[in-house]
């Protein structure tokens, strides 16, 4: 188990979602898939999710499945609507400059230790 | 009409005795989902995981239950003409009916079948569309029984058990 806080450091991660406090937010494990079906029959709680998908329904399947929060690789950034409902959720969103693959390589690297 | 069940090995009698007996529920719910409305679909599954959650219903279970009601919400929103989603809670279960307003499936049998899809270009674009949407209620929920008839309507009932 990690802390999210620590995560964004190493990816260079920044928190779209201001409202949402995560400084006591824990990841136990990660989960790479851009099907919202896929997510969500596979996806396991205090998983952090990494997408490209950027749309209304990645907050809707995050909040429905208890994730930790959703990473947004290759600095992917949704819409403010999106922001907003995920404020309002209590769902952490990042937005990061590296590619999925990398994210998710530091994210095992970090949970191995 | 033909139709598809599913009840998890240990809960036939339970089931049967329930859904003979059509008990009276504690809060009953309805919500309108609309064609191809993937921005307000997803808040009858809130709405119900939120109810359940107040009740004291424990974690594991509530991501059941959403996860359930979710997909079959996002069905008539990407598949059908509209439908309504009436939600019924009990003491020790929840039960979901999910009506539509047609086409109806053609085969319900090949719908269960992961990765069969019949999902168009918008709903793919939205996420969706990866044909894992029935098989995904059947792995959340105890009992998961269809109706369906192709140019008619389609019918769904879920029961989640909270032990």
């Amino acid at each position: 188990m990690i802390l999210l806080k620590d995560f964004l450091e190493k990816i260079d991660g920044k928190v779209l979602t201001t409202e949402v406090d995560i400084s006591q937010t824990e990841i136990k494990d990660g989960y790479v898939s851009d099907l919202l079906s896929d997510v969500m029959g596979n996806a396991e709680e205090g998983q952090v999710w990494i997408t490209i998908m950027r749309h209304l329904n990645v907050v809707a399947v995050a909040s429905l499945a208890n994730l930790s929060a959703v990473v947004f690789a290759k600095s992917y950034q949704p819409e403010d609507a999106v922001i907003k409902k995920a404020n309002q959720e209590g769902i952490c969103l990042i937005s990061t400059p590296l590619p999925t693959f990398q994210v998710a390589g530091i994210l095992y690297e970090m949970l191995k230790k | 009409m033909p139709e598809y069940w599913y009840i998890k090995p240990g809960y036939e009698e339970r089931t049967r005795k329930f859904l003979e007996n059509k008990p009276q529920p504690e809060v009953s719910s309805d919500f309108e989902i609309k064609e191809h409305d993937f921005v307000n679909a997803g808040m009858a599954s809130g709405e119900i995981k939120l109810s359940l959650k107040r009740l004291g219903v424990k974690s594991e279970i509530l991501r059941r239950v959403a996860i359930a009601a979710y997909e079959a919400e996002i069905n008539i929103a990407a598949h059908s003409k509209g439908g309504k989603i009436t939600a019924d809670i009990f003491p020790e279960l929840i039960h979901i009916k999910l009506q539509d307003n047609g086409p109806g499936l053609e085969d319900i049998e090949q719908c269960m079948q992961p990765g069969f899809s019949t999902a168009n270009e918008l709903v793919r674009e939205m996420g969706f569309g990866a044909g894992l949407g029935l098989p995904n209620i059947k792995k959340n929920t105890d009992v998961m029984h269809i109706e369906s008839e192709y140019g008619k309507t389609t019918f769904l009932e879920i029961i989640i058990y909270f032990e």
